[in-house]
C-alpha cells in the first residue's frame, strides 16, 4: 500500500557550529512500522530526532513527511502535521499536574476528541490515572516516561518519535513501556520511530532497525537480522542488557 | 463538649503562663545584651570631653518590646502555627474541596474593596478621607495592578523582566502628552495608552526572543533605563526632567467632572460643597475596576490556549516547541499583554497625579513591582494582592508612625526606613514561605473538562 514512506530522511547533514553531527543520513519509516535506531553515546541519535523536528536544522538533505517537505518548516508547524515526540530526558512540565501535562499535548484544534484521548492514555497507563492531580515533577522516573509518551499521544500523532523511552527505568517498567508501544502499533496502527540504548529490547520490538556510528548510518535491516548480526552483537549486545 | 471547652481553656492558661515565663527570660537576655549598647552612650560635650549619656528610657522600651514580642509569639503565634499544622495534616485527607472562607474569600475581598471608601468617609469624614483613600487605597491598588500585569510576564510566562516600569512610563506619557496636546478624554486615551505600551512590549520582545533568565533580565533592565533616558533627554517632546504638568483630570463620561470651575463640576451637579475628596474617591473606584479587569483577563487567559502555553513556556521551552506551540508568538503576547496593563496603570497614574516626570519611573519601581510578584508567589493573584498590601501599605504606615520620633529623637524620619522594611519583609517571607504567600498553583485541567471548567469558574481567584 505504501508506495511512499511516511517519513523519508535523505542525505541529512546537521552541524553544531563547525562540528558535523550527522553525515549523509538516510532513514525511512513506512506507515504502520516500528523502526528502531541504535548506536553508542554521542552517535547522533538524538540529533537526528531533533533534526526531524527542525531544531537544529539540517544543512543539506531533505526530510519528507507524508508527502510534505518539512526540512525548513518551523518546529511548531512540523508538530501540527501530527508528528509527536517524547524527547530525550522526557521533558514533562514539572509544576503542572498529570492532567495539565496531557492537556498541553492535545493539539489545540481538535479538542472534541479530548475526553476520549485522555481515556485512551489512562487505559494504556493506568498508573497515570491514579496520579491524575499530582505535579509532574514529583512523579517517579517511570511515571514521567509514561506521562511523556501519553502527552505525545494526545496529539493523535501519525508518527510517534521516542528518544530513549527506557532510560533509567527498571526492567519491569521497561517491559511495560515496550508492551504499550507494541499495543499502540497493533491496535491503532501507530507508526513509531524510536531511539534506544537498550538494543536488545528495541530490536525485538521493532520491524526494522538502523545502527548509527559517529553520525553515519552504518547498518540497517529487520530487527531479527540485526539481532543476529555478529557485529551488532559484539558492539551493542554482548555484556549489555539481555 | 463542655469537657473539650474546659480543656481548651486549660491549654490557653498554660500557654499564657508559659508565654509570661519566656517573655521574662527574653527580657533578661535583651537587658543583658543591650544595657551597654543602648543604655549607655559615649558622647562629646562642648569641651570635647568624653561623657557617658544614660538612655534608660530607650533601653526600657527595647526590653519591653522584646518581652511583648516574645509573649505574643509564644501565647498566640505558636499555638496558631501548631493548629495550622494539625489542620493541614487533617486536611490532606480531604484536600479536594477548598474551605468556605477560601471559596468566598475573593468575593469578600472585592466587597471590602467597594465598601472601603464608604467606611472611611463614615469614620473620618470627607476631608480626613483624602489620605486614606489616596495614599493607602489608590497607591496600593496601583501597585496591585502593576504587579498583576508583570505577573503575566514573570509569573505565568516565566520571562524575567526587570524593566517593567518602562511600560508604566509609556502609558503615563502617552496620556500626559495626548491629553495636554490634543485634550482628548481619558476614556479614549486609556485604551490608546494600553495599545501604545503593548506595542513597545512587542518592540522589546523581538530582540529578546532567544534570551532567557539572567540574560533576559539584563536586556530588559537596559530597556527600562533607555526609556527613562529618552524621557529625560528628548526635551522638545517630553520637557525633560521638568516633566509634564497640567494633565487633564478624568471626567465621568462627560456627565460630570472634577474641575471646580467647570459647569458640570461634581459638587455643582449634586449640590455639594467643593472638595478634592470626590475626585480621589472616584479615582479609587476607577482603579478598583481596572484591577478587576486585570484579574479577570488573567484568570480567563490562564484557561485559554495562550495562557496554558505561557505556563508551559515557563516550565520547559524545548518541550513546548516539540508540542507544536509557537514560542515566538507566545512570548510576544505575554510581553504585549503584560505591557498593556502597565500602560493602563501608567495612564491612570498620570491622571491621578496631574503631573509626570521621569523621576517616577526609575529602576527602583521595577524592582518593587517584581518584589511584590515574587513575594506573592509568582502567578497567584491573591498572593500578589496580599504582598502589595503588606509592602506598600507597610511603607505608607511608616509615615504615620510619628511616635517613633519620641523614641529615636526628633530628627528620625521613619519614611527613610522604607527600603529597610522592604528588605526585612522580603527576608522574613522568603524564610517563612520560600514560594511566596500563595506558592501553590491552581491547576487548570481536570478529568472531565466541561464540568471542571464550570466548577472552576465558580471558584475563581488564585490565578
Ligand atoms: N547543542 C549541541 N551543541 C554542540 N554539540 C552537540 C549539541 N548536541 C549534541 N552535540 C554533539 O553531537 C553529537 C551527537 O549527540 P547526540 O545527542 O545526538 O547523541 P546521542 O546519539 O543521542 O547520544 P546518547 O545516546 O548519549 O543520547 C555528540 O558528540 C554531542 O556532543
Ligand atoms: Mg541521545
Amino acid at each position: 500500500m505504501a508506495a511512499q514512506p511516511l517519513l523519508d530522511v535523505r542525505g541529512i547533514e546537521t552541524y553544531y557550529g563547525n562540528i558535523r553531527a550527522l553525515n549523509s543520513v538516510d532513514v525511512t519509516v513506512d506507515q504502520g512500522e516500528i523502526v528502531a535506531l541504535i548506536g553508542a553515546n554521542g552517535a547522533g541519535k538524538s540529533t537526528l530526532m531533533m533534526t526531524i523536528f527542525g531544531s537544529p536544522r539540517a544543512r543539506t538533505g531533505t526530510i519528507t513527511f507524508a508527502g510534505t517537505d518539512i526540512t525548513n518548516l518551523p518546529t511548531h508547524e512540523i508538530a501540527r502535521l501530527r508528528i509527536a515526540q517524547s524527547p530525550e530526558g522526557r521533558r514533562i512540565f514539572p509544576r503542572m499536574t498529570v492532567m495539565e501535562n496531557l492537556q498541553m499535548g492535545a493539539s489545540l484544534d481538535n479538542l472534541k476528541y479530548y475526553d476520549e484521548d485522555v481515556e485512551k492514555v489512562f487505559h494504556l497507563f493506568p498508573r497515570l490515572k491514579e496520579r491524575i492531580a499530582q505535579r509532574g515533577g514529583t512523579l517517579s522516573g517511570g511515571e514521567q516516561q509514561m506521562l511523556s509518551i501519553g502527552r505525545a499521544l494526545m496529539a493523535r500523532p501519525k508518527l510517534l518519535l521516542l528518544d530513549e523511552p527506557s532510560l533509567g527505568l527498571a526492567p519491569l517498567i521497561v517491559k511495560q513501556i515496550f508492551d504499550a508501544i507494541r499495543e499502540l502499533n497493533r491496535t491503532q496502527g501507530l507508526t513509531v520511530f524510536l531511539v534506544e540504548q537498550n538494543a536488545f529490547g528495541a530490536l525485538k520490538l521493532a520491524n526494522r532497525g538502523y545502527v548509527m556510528v559517529n553520525g553515519r548510518v552504518t547498518m540497517s535491516g529487520t530487527g531479527k537480522e540485526l539481532l543476529a548480526d555478529p557485529e551488532v552483537r559484539a558492539a551493542y549486545l554482548e555484556g549489555g542488557r539481555h | 463538649m463542655a469537657q473539650a471547652v474546659s480543656a481548651q481553656r486549660v491549654a490557653a492558661e498554660s500557654n499564657f503562663s508559659e508565654a509570661a515565663r519566656q517573655a521574662l527570660y527574653a527580657g533578661l537576655i535583651s537587658f543583658g545584651l543591650f544595657v551597654l549598647f543602648i543604655g549607655l552612650r559615649t558622647d562629646q560635650n562642648i569641651r570635647n570631653e568624653l561623657i557617658l549619656v544614660q538612655r534608660w528610657g530607650t533601653l526600657a522600651i527595647v526590653v519591653l518590646l522584646t518581652m511583648a514580642g516574645r509573649f505574643l509569639f509564644v501565647a498566640f503565634a505558636q499555638p496558631a502555627i501548631a493548629a495550622r499544622a494539625a489542620a493541614r495534616a487533617k486536611a490532606t485527607a480531604v484536600a479536594a474541596e477548598p474551605g468556605a472562607l477560601r471559596k468566598n474569600g475573593t468575593k469578600l475581598a472585592i466587597l471590602a474593596l467597594f465598601l472601603y471608601p464608604i467606611f472611611i468617609l463614615w469614620a473620618v469624614g470627607l476631608q480626613g478621607s483624602l489620605k486614606w483613600v489616596d495614599n493607602f487605597g489608590i497607591q496600593i491598588l496601583i501597585y496591585v495592578m502593576l504587579a498583576w500585569g508583570l505577573n503575566i510576564v514573570v509569573g505565568l510566562a516565566g520571562l524575567l523582566d526587570l524593566g517593567y516600569v518602562a511600560f508604566y512610563a509609556v502609558g503615563a506619557y502617552s496620556y500626559a502628552l495626548l491629553g495636554t496636546e490634543l485634550g482628548w478624554s481619558f476614556w479614549i486615551l486609556l485604551p490608546a495608552a494600553g495599545i501604545m505600551a503593548a506595542f513597545w512590549g512587542v518592540i522589546l520582545g523581538f530582540p529578546v526572543l532567544r534570551l532567557r533568565g539572567d540574560y533576559l533580565a539584563i536586556v530588559t533592565l537596559a530597556f527600562g533605563e533607555i526609556i527613562r533616558l529618552v524621557l529625560i533627554n528628548w526635551r522638545e517632546v517630553t520637557n525633560g526632567s521638568a516633566g509634564i504638568s497640567g494633565i487633564p483630570k478624568v471626567d465621568f463620561f462627560g456627565l460630570f467632572d472634577f474641575n471646580v470651575s467647570s459647569d458640570i463640576y461634581f459638587g455643582k451637579v449634586f449640590g455639594l460643597a467643593a472638595s478634592g475628596a470626590y475626585y480621589k474617591i472616584f479615582l479609587y473606584y476607577l482603579i478598583v475596576l481596572l484591577c478587576l479587569l486585570t484579574a479577570f483577563v488573567t484568570i480567563r487567559l490562564r484557561r485559554m490556549p495562550v495562557g496554558r502555553a505561557w505556563e508551559a513556556l515557563r516550565e520547559d521551552e524545548i518541550a513546548c516547541r516539540s508540542l507544536g506551540i509557537n514560542t515566538t508568538t507566545t512570548k510576544l503576547t505575554a510581553f504585549a499583554i503584560g505591557a498593556m496593563f502597565g500602560g493602563f496603570a501608567g495612564s491612570f497614574f498620570a491622571a491621578r497625579q496631574g503631573f509626570v516626570s521621569p523621576e517616577s519611573f526609575v529602576f527602583l519601581e521595577s524592582a518593587i513591582i517584581l518584589a511584590i510578584v515574587v513575594l506573592g508567589g509568582m502567578g497567584s493573584l491573591m498572593g500578589i494582592a496580599i504582598a502589595a498590601l503588606v509592602m506598600i501599605g507597610g511603607t505608607e504606615i511608616l509615615r504615620e508612625m510619628t511616635f517613633l520620633k519620641q523614641v529615636f529623637g526628633q530628627d528620625f524620619t521613619p519614611e527613610l526606613y522604607r527600603m529597610l522594611l522592604f528588605g526585612l519583609a522580603m527576608i522574613i517571607v522568603m524564610v517563612w514561605k520560600p514560594r511566596g504567600f500563595v506558592g501553590s498553583r491552581e491547576p487548570t485541567a481536570f478529568l472531565h473538562q466541561r464540568k471542571a471548567i464550570s466548577a472552576a469558574f465558580t471558584k475563581e481567584g488564585h490565578g
